[in-house]
């Protein structure tokens, strides 16, 4: 850990202002994910910028019936916000089934994107990582790699995305608002994480000098038939093995719509349309089940420990998918998984 | 008055600890505190080539930083390091003593500043340059290299002959990876020199330990030295020898002439002791009516290169099961890694999972209820000494435990048990340990107002020791407990043994009660001194001390105050310091026993494991306090969930480190894993153990109960897990 300067942003405006003059800042919300990587000497910012205080905080319903979420909403008052436990309540569970109450309290939504990757190396200054120093290697190709990804990894890096909210957020197609020196633009949440290819030190394709500001939900929130599981080794306080988040609009029991995403096995949130349309027309069964999972895991790959991911994510995507169905989606203080 | 020995009284040190007004060895501030933080080696294996402390030096706020180039003298011969708990054989590692590095996370230099963050800042700019050498850290691959030690226990008869020509036999190795304590509280120590004098508070399960090391390393004068440790966060074993930050905070303080605190990270705790991994093998050969005829247990465990680390993992068989043939074999791998330590039942946890493992296992082979195959070989003596118990109530645990639990509603074949999506599977184990009494001395100081207090240097980790000390003095010298004040962590008490191997409360105890009844001796004396005193021609053992008198025992009417005796005898106190009898008594085994009974619900296609239930039914001798005991064996059964299902140090055996050195990644179970958990504590009189007839409850709660998991696994899936953790991937073939 080196020392820093800490200074406060006041508004958007002032918080771009202040990264644009110091290429080594980084902006603090929570400061839950950042705070240990200095401690770590895995991150030295020169500079932090607090943005905790901007006035981001409001979840409001939008002229096009979706909702805009503030950046700096934090996770727990997110997940327990009527509208989004009405609404969106894939949205509300995946956030709970994350992190502890403590951690959800101080998280804010902008920064639940931005959390960086738990894979062991990146932690590890010991030890060669392409995302901590790149050009360095990838120690968990051949390392320990239980906790690691499975689909869409490169040769430089096999590192997942730890966020379960985000797994939601790619499933309900989320546009995600930005503001940086040259104004304001939005990214569509498919395209906001990215794949590790040969620049596993960028997770996300915001710009350095960029600052999210809000997170848009659209209309369709799959209140009725929705499900978020998460596999993890123990039953709470634990990043995923393998998550799956599931949302399917019905028409009796043939499926109109279908959204599914996965967590805990790449360096993004994992979709795959064709593996969405596999559902359309089909009847809420195993088999149609079964077909949207192998497309949704094609071309999945293991690394050793986590070999056992590929068929866990089948298995665990065939079960989310029949509890939205059914409309009895995954409790979070339930641990029973039904 | 009501006894206080049996009630569940709540802890005498609750408020302290909840308020914050209880100081652990991390929170004595002085003035003028110096913080040290360690740099710690990278590489497992090698030499220190150069250290680069200069950009460290510049740092605002940083004093100096101390290596092994700069530090002050130390001793330098082996005998110097040997604590009450060194291995027999080797040599104690020597904190920043040499350019050698033994393991990774080794501390290499110590900075240190004014505060504790730029100590830390400062650390990050120490450069190290190694010359690397090969090193081993895998117990698999270095399995050829075992070696044998001569602990174990003797064989008898031809084991190998009669598991050969046995009509049921099962053979199977067990491993258990691994393990750390990761107490809450870091490791810390404060150092403060004063005058020649040096005082240490350290977290430590044993001050007077700490403090003989110190003498010995530093060259100290016994009266020269204090160590205090009034509170512990948490111990479970890796508080029993001095670690590395005693040393490196009373180096700093002496280089500095300033106090010095040395605090731990988190990440730096995992390069002190651990569970050693071990691989048992067992071997069983049964009768066909399930009496055993062939018993071998072998263990390989992991130490370091330089000390030989190994405790009792194969002798358990011996104190549960007949058989008439048997043969123990204990083997170690040195690994460049810390030396292994002990860690909550050392030996019984691993041993005994493995033993009750393979019990299960054979109760399969032979079409039997699992509990019935430990009564069919229940054994009322030691096997290995061939002695009978001072008591054994290990029959009506089993018979409690089965009882609480409903088992005789269990289904005896596997996955004939569902409910859902969920396979629903009960399996049970034994458990034992030692009921061992080490020679203590208290110190009692009655005062003439009728308060009382009670001390030794012993450490409460936790565990309830204050209170439990509390109780029996108040019984013993016949006063409220409000009027008791217990003093411990202190190595200028009387002399007190570690606080481990559940030796504590018996020790302890029974040492209070030889010197409360020399109290009592001394009140009477005073008593009969008295004016036509109603106790003239009592012996000690005639009276007692009740309700604030002298009392005899036959005639209640005969009683003086124990005020009025001391005010007619001109006593404003009486000082008293006696130790306990320690029985030489080898005609007898002491032990404690327990029977655990526990339901998994397992997840048939996607391999998540609920522990469900767990009743542990255990007969340890009188139980001072249910309440703290209760907590105790729970937090026990807890571990045993841990150590079942998520606990696993893993390494990255290229680099020789370990790799998730932190609380998040190191999985102990957290409270959604803890469902329903029944103690029991099986009624068991025992005056032939110790006068009191304590036990001790320390070890006896983890023991067995990841061996009666695994085996209710295996009831609900048909899977046998040998290697721990059973994480979800071993449970389902998902490829």
């Amino acid at each position: 850990m080196i020392p820093f300067q800490y200074a406060r942003a006041n508004d958007v405006a002032d918080a771009i202002k202040q990264i644009a003059t110091d290429p080594s800042a980084k902006f603090i919300a929570g400061g839950t994910n950042l705070i240990d990587l200095i401690k770590y000497d895995v991150e030295g910012p020169s500079r932090l910028i607090d943005i905790s205080h901007l006035p981001l905080r409001s979840v409001e319903p939008t002229s096009a019936g979706g909702v805009l979420i503030g950046a700096m909403v934090p996770n727990t008052d997110l997940a327990y916000h009527p509208l989004i436990e009405q609404r969106y309540p894939l949205l509300s569970r995946a956030i709970l089934s994350g992190a502890s109450q403590q951690l959800r309290n101080m998280a804010s939504t902008g920064g639940n994107l931005l959390q960086r990757t738990r894979c062991f190396y990146y932690y590890d200054t010991a030890t060669p990582c392409n995302k901590r120093e790149p050009g360095s290697g990838c120690s968990a190709i051949d390392g320990v790699n239980r906790i690691n990804a499975i689909l869409g990894t490169s040769e430089a890096c096999i590192a997942t995305h730890p966020s379960d909210m985000c797994v939601a957020l790619a499933a309900l197609e989320a546009t995600v608002h930005v503001a940086g020196p040259a104004g304001a633009r939005t990214i569509a949440f498919a395209d906001f994480h990215r794949l590790p290819g040969n620049t596993p030190q960028r997770d996300t394709n915001l710009e350095p000098d960029e600052i999210i500001t809000a997170i848009e939900l659209p209309p369709k929130g799959f209140s009725a038939n929705y499900s978020y599981l998460k596999i993890r080794d123990r039953l709470s306080y634990a990043f995923a093995l393998v998550s799956v988040a599931a949302a399917l609009e019905l028409d009796g029991d043939t499926i109109k719509e279908a959204r599914l995403a996965l967590g805990g096995v790449a360096h993004k949130p994992w979709r795959s349309t064709a593996a969405e349309a596999a559902l359309l027309g089909q009847r809420t069964d195993a088999a149609a089940f079964a077909k949207a999972a192998d497309w949704l895991l094609h071309g999945a790959k293991g690394y050793g420990h986590n070999n056992f991911k590929i068929g866990l994510a089948r298995r665990a995507i065939i079960r989310t998918l029949g509890q939205a169905a059914r409309g009895t989606p995954q409790s979070n203080s339930d641990k029973k998984i039904r | 008055m009501a006894s206080y020995i049996g009630s569940a009284t709540s802890r005498v040190d609750g408020r302290a600890k909840v308020t914050g007004e209880a100081k652990y060895a991390g929170e004595f501030n002085v003035p003028g505190l110096v913080h040290g933080y360690v740099v710690e080696s990278t590489i497992p294996k090698g030499r220190i080539v150069r250290i680069d402390i200069s950009g460290a030096l510049e740092v605002d706020g940083v004093i100096d930083v101390l290596t092994h180039r700069n530090r002050p003298q130390m001793a330098d011969n082996d005998d110097a390091y040997k604590d009450e708990v060194a291995t027999e054989k080797g040599s104690p590692y020597r904190p920043l003593y040499d350019d050698i590095v033994l393991f990774s996370g080794q501390p290499l230099a110590l900075v240190l500043a004014e505060d504790w963050e730029t100590a830390r800042v400062a650390a990050s700019l120490v450069k190290v340059e190694y010359q690397k050498a090969p090193h081993v850290t895998d117990l698999h691959a270095e399995r050829a290299n075992a070696f044998a030690i001569d602990k174990p226990e003797e064989p008898r008869g031809d084991a190998e002959k009669a598991f050969a020509s046995a009509a049921v036999r099962h053979e199977a190795e067990y491993f258990i990876p691994t393990e750390h304590h990761n107490p809450m509280e870091l490791f810390a120590s404060t150092a403060i020199w004063d005058d020649g004098k040096l005082t240490v508070y350290d977290k430590t399960q044993g001050v007077q330990n700490v403090q003989q090391y110190l003498c010995g390393v530093f060259k100290l004068k016994p009266d020269a030295v204090r160590v205090m440790s009034p509170y512990m966060g948490g111990g479970f074993g890796s508080g029993l020898r001095p670690q590395y930050q005693v040393v490196l905070a009373v180096l700093a303080a002496r280089a500095l002439k300033r106090p010095v605190r040395v605090m731990l990270s988190r990440a730096q705790m995992y390069a002190l002791g651990h569970r050693p991994a071990t691989i048992e093998r067992l071997a069983l050969g049964a009768n066909s009516d399930g009496t055993l005829d062939a018993m071998t247990h072998e263990a390989i465990a992991v130490t370091s290169q330089f000390e030989e680390f190994a405790r009792n993992d194969t002798g358990w068989g011996n104190l549960l099961y007949k058989s008439p043939n048997a043969k123990f074999e204990h083997k170690l791998v040195k690994l460049d890694v810390p030396t292994s330590c002990d860690m909550r039942a050392p030996g019984a946890a691993t041993g005994v999972y493995a033993l009750e493992c393979a019990m299960d296992e054979l109760a399969v082979a032979l079409k039997m209820d699992p509990v019935q195959l430990r009564l069919q070989c229940y054994s009322d003596r030691d096997q290995g000494a061939d002695i009978p118990y001072t008591s054994k109530q290990l029959r009506e645990c089993y018979r409690q435990g089965a009882a609480a639990f409903g088992w005789d509603k269990r289904k005896a074949e596997p996955r004939s048990m569902r409910e859902g999506s969920d396979l629903v599977g009960w399996g049970m184990a034994s458990g034992v340990w030692e009921a061992l009494q080490m020679p203590t001395t208290v110190r009692i100081v009655l005062t003439a107002n009728g308060h009382a207090e009670v001390a030794t240097a012993a450490s409460d980790i936790g565990t309830g020791t204050y209170t439990i000390m509390a109780q029996v003095a108040a019984d013993m010298l016949g006063l409220p407990i409000d009027n008791i004040s217990v003093k411990l962590g202190d190595s200028t008490l009387p002399q007190c043994p570690l606080e481990g191997g559940s030796w504590i409360a018996s020790s302890v105890c029974n040492a209070i009660a030889n010197t409360a009844r020399a109290v009592r001796g001394d009140l009477l004396k005073l008593a009969i001194g008295m004016k036509d005193s109603p106790l003239t021609g009592t012996g000690v053992d005639d009276v007692a001390l009740i309700d604030g008198k002298i009392i005899s025992r036959r005639d209640a009417t005969r009683a003086v105050s124990i005020a009025s005796a001391m005010q007619s005898g001109n006593a404003d106190r009486i000082t008293r310091e006696e130790a306990n009898k320690v029985a030489e008594d080898k005609s007898r085994a002491r032990n404690v026993h327990s029977a655990i009974f526990a339901e998994v619900r397992v997840d048939e296609q996607l391999g998540v494991i609920r522990v469900t239930r767990v009743v542990n039914a255990v007969a340890a001798g009188r139980i001072l306090n249910p309440k703290t005991a209760h907590s105790q064996v729970m937090g026990g059964v807890v571990w045993g969930i841990g150590m079942a299902l998520h606990e696993e140090t893993l390494f990255d055996h290229r680099f020789g480190r370990v790799m998730n050195a932190n609380i998040a990644e190191y999985h102990v179970p957290v409270n959604a894993d803890v469902h329903d958990i029944k103690v029991i504590f099986v009624d068991e009189p025992d005056e032939i153990v110790n006068p009191l007839g304590i036990k001790g409850l320390g070890e006896i709660g983890i023991v067995g109960v990841a061996a009666a998991i695994a085996n209710a696994v295996y009831h609900a899936t048909g899977k046998r897990v040998r290697d721990l953790p059973i994480t979800l991937d071993k449970m389902v073939q998902f490829n």
